[in-house]
């Protein structure tokens, strides 16, 4: 069956087009540019979009890694790894640093990424303006007026009724002073890495039709007020199995009786920690190499 | 359908599916990292154009894309028919009806107002220029900044027109409106998006 | 110890086993075939056709046989198949008044030239389960037609308009290439063309429930039903290199004109206006569903104040595919724990700063 597609899947003209497309996005950050996504052979919402965008710039050399809630063995990103594998037949990698394109879905990797990476998000609704306002033709004028009077207010009545802005995703982001956008449903912890990173970041979504970038060393301002700005959440912990304290922290509900603890939602980034003989409460009676300090590996009840 | 084809054409990319890619990356690449080289025009041993030129044409390319040629292109012989027999784009004669445009800057010359500006609801609806240049190391010195650069970023592509600098003023002053660029030689190229400012100082 | 969700390449070829395993069903029944499918559960092929957009019934046959009779799954594969094919160009308009005619039912009309043909119909069926189809059933007999192959009947609208008494089908405008939301995404307000090509790819059932509730009410634009016809329409290309329209082949495809309420000017006399619903094979209740949504959407056009859902251009299209719509709800099956931190962290800060203004220790409010 392989062989009955074209390589990446998508066939020449369809790559054309979503090329076309993101060589718009990046000359206009921000700016979400409609492109004729294709049924693709996986549901829309489940990355459509980014699938679409990889399969479009993917070439033999790339080395791909999935990342799905910052992990790579969660079962969606197993099987967006698995379809280029099959259907370009290229390297793919869980180690940040050896990927030349990251497909992601919630999360952005702890690890700073390089100028000759690509990083590509996964996004459900490109919108920024949507909830605010469900008319495309109305969201569109205001993107072409830079009219975003409305998010302030929204964001400022969150202020007004809970005493801070109460957004804790896919947080609003003014790119290069002009387009406000979606950074995708990542969590706002990350959005200070979309500003000035060195990597290309492509955006892609499917069902909705649009994709839009942020070239490497833009500035990315997460929007907030003078006596209310932006702050990036912190954790109370450590992570149990790494000991990191700057990273992303999944809750994991240990037992029933209320027991939690919190590990990185980056597996690559806590696996490389742990290598390197860092050890959280956890795994910190477990000598370094053992097979406690490895890579957590127990087959999900099925 | 290939039906008669009166003259031999130069050929295609030798492994389209391949070639086309890395051709879209290096465009990718260009606009995404202004002002830096990327090397293009890869298989393409045969082609009337400039191969790196060429090769974004037909990388990009095809009957959804009008496409505009400069004066001196369009007279170059065997050069039409080849962009448009490999590209199946359609030829325009308005500049402002163009998704692409190529032309020589030396022979053409460059006036950026004539081409697809986009609209405010739809500023992508505007034309990429790809400009064949002499050289893109050895014109004078053009500094800039935003999106994809770091500080500053110096372009030193020949055979730009007198008054470029004040032109590509008026395409940024549009932002987001406005074209974006491609230089190209025979085998590199170089970006400049319309996200691109010009330093004060430039002239 | 903490027991990470692991496995997931193993999870899913187990799931994917199963699935097939399922698909089969128990081994001691024939497995059904392909050709079977096409032949006898028909009307589901037809609509995995026009709502997949593909006229191919075997492979819509193959999608429904893979899907296990999940239409809107089949619809999908055979989507993600069409997606992947070289598109040439459009064809010319169907001329449906040349027809070959297996059905044509018209209710503004007691007889008309032609007559009424009901055609292979459940209209006038009772719903009584019939046992006998349970049992293996002896050779039937071929029905035969009572319509003369070679006849073609006049459109009722054809007839209307001849008296001048229906608006004049909108044409298009000479050198305009027809708009395809397949390759230009759709871009608000959309062309007839976009709206019409948006509902015949559209889910049957909700185009089905807004077509109903402009008959309740909710932009109301008082419909007869025309015509209906079924029957094999030839598709040609016009191939700019001959200089002619060249027959491609022959589809089977269902046509509903709508008869709707009036409209005039000072300038114009009034005229009854029109709804149209089209779709491959026999798909009766899309077209007249179609029909009904696509008169409705016209709203603005005729200066109708726009208070139905029915009527909303923007609501209707976006929300009208089937494979869109059913991705996106079932996406909402992935894991969204990164996000669901985010907010329980927020709430928890949010429960804490309560507890600290209503005087409260902190460990009742958050952990």
């Amino acid at each position: 069956m392989t062989t009955a597609y074209n390589f990446a899947y998508l066939d020449e003209q369809t790559k054309r087009m979503i090329r076309r497309a993101i060589l718009k996005a990046i000359a206009i950050p921000g700016y979400q540019v409609p492109f004729a996504s294709r049924e693709m052979p996986m549901p829309y919402g489940w990355g459509t979009g980014g699938v679409q965008v990889t399969a479009a710039i993917l070439g033999p050399n790339d080395v791909l890694k999935v990342i799905d809630q910052g992990a790579d063995d969660t079962t969606n990103a197993v099987s967006i790894r698995a379809f280029f594998a099959r259907t370009a037949d290229i390297a793919v990698t869980t180690k940040t640093s050896e990927a030349t394109i990251i497909q992601t879905r919630h999360r952005i990797p702890e690890e700073p990424l390089t100028a000759n990476q690509v990083l590509v998000y996964q996004v459900p609704i490109p919108e920024p303006l949507r909830f605010l306002e469900p008319r495309e033709t109305e969201t569109r004028t205001m993107h072409a007026l830079s009219e975003y009077g409305l998010m302030h207010v929204k964001l400022y009545e969150d202020i007004a009724r809970h005493g801070h802005i109460a957004t804790a995703y896919a947080y609003p982001v003014e790119v290069a002073g002009r387009y406000v956008m979606d950074p995708s449903p990542i969590p706002k912890f990350d959005n200070p890495k979309i500003s000035g990173s060195a990597a290309l970041q492509l955006f892609g979504a499917g069902r909705e039709k649009r994709i839009y970038a942020v070239p490497p060393h833009t500035a990315v301002v997460s929007l907030d007020f003078e006596d209310h700005p932006f702050e990036r959440n912190k954790f109370d912990h450590p992570c149990a199995l790494c000991n990191a304290t700057d990273s992303y922290l999944d809750e994991v509900v240990t037992d029933d009786r209320g027991g939690r603890m919190y590990v990185c939602s980056d597996t690559d980034y806590c696996e490389d920690r742990r290598a390197h003989g860092h050890r959280g409460a956890q795994l910190a009676e477990a000598p370094a190499g053992s097979a406690l300090g490895q890579k957590p590996n127990i087959e999900a009840a099925e | 359908m290939s039906l008669a084809v009166s003259a031999p054409l130069a050929g295609s990319f030798l492994e389209p599916v391949f070639d086309s890619q890395r051709a879209f990356r290096a465009a990718m690449d260009a606009l995404a990292h202004p002002g830096v080289v990327q090397p293009a025009g890869h298989g393409l041993p045969d082609t009337p154009l400039p191969a790196a030129a060429a090769a974004l044409v037909l990388a990009l390319c095809d009957y959804e894309t009008p496409l505009f040629l400069g004066p001196s292109i369009e007279t170059l012989p065997g050069t039409a028919a080849y962009l448009r027999f490999h590209s199946d784009a359609m030829l325009v004669t308005d500049p402002a009806m163009a998704a692409f445009a190529v032309i020589d800057l030396v022979r053409d010359g460059l006036d950026l107002a004539v081409f697809a500006q986009g609209t405010p609801e739809y500023p992508d609806r505007s034309t990429t220029v790809i400009a064949l240049s002499p050289g893109l190391t050895d014109g004078p010195p053009l500094t800039f900044s935003g999106p994809g650069i770091a500080a500053t970023a110096t372009l030193q592509v020949a055979g730009l027109p007198a008054g470029f600098a004040q032109q590509w003023r008026a395409n940024r002053a549009a932002f987001p409106l406005g074209v974006d660029i491609i230089f190209a030689t025979s085998d590199a190229i170089i970006g400049l998006p319309r996200s691109a400012r010009l330093s004060k100082d430039e002239r | 110890m903490y027991v990470a969700v692991k496995g997931g390449e193993r999870a899913i070829a187990n799931a994917h086993r199963m699935l097939a395993d399922k698909r089969r069903g128990d081994r001691a029944v024939d497995e059904i075939g392909v050709d079977q499918i096409r032949e006898q559960l028909a009307l589901a092929v037809d609509r995995v056709m026009s709502e997949g957009s593909l006229y191919d019934r075997d492979l819509a046959a193959l999608a429904i046989k893979q899907a296990r009779g999940d239409l809107i799954e089949a619809i999908f594969l055979v989507r993600a198949y069409r997606t992947t094919l070289p598109r040439f160009g459009f064809s010319e308009p169907l001329e449906t008044a040349d027809m070959l005619i297996s059905r044509r039912i018209s209710a503004t009309y007691k007889d008309l030239p032609g007559g009424q043909i009901l055609g292979p119909t459940f209209d006038y069926t009772h719903r009584l389960l019939d046992f006998a189809l349970a049992a293996e059933s002896e050779t039937m007999p071929p029905a035969t037609s009572p319509v003369d192959p070679a006849e073609t009947m006049t459109r009722v609208t054809d007839i209307i308009a001849g008296e001048d008494l229906i608006e004049n089908n909108p044409q298009p405008a000479d050198g305009q290439p027809v708009g395809d939301l397949t390759r230009d995404p759709l871009a608000f307000p959309a062309d007839r063309d976009l709206r019409l090509q948006n509902l015949a790819r559209g889910d049957e059932g909700f185009l089905l429930a807004l077509g109903y509730s402009t008959q309740r009410g909710y932009g109301r634009n008082h419909p007869f039903v025309g015509e209906i016809r079924v029957g094999e329409v030839e598709v040609e290309m016009l191939i700019p290199d001959l200089g002619f329209a060249a027959p491609l082949g022959v589809i089977a495809v269902t046509e509903c004109q709508m008869v709707n309420q009036f409209k005039g000017s000072k300038t114009e006399p009034p005229r009854f206006t029109r709804g149209y619903g089209l779709g491959f094979g026999h798909c009766e209740r899309k077209a007249m569903s179609m029909a009904l949504v696509d008169r409705a959407l016209r709203a603005q056009e005729f200066g109708e104040e726009r208070k139905g859902p029915a009527q909303d251009e923007e609501f209707v299209l976006s929300h009208s595919d089937n494979v869109q719509a059913t991705g996106f709800v079932e996406h909402l099956k992935l894991p969204h724990y990164v996000d669901f931190q985010a907010e329980t962290s927020m709430l928890r800060l949010m429960r804490a700063a309560n507890a600290r203004q209503a005087g409260l220790p902190p460990a009742e409010a958050a952990e």
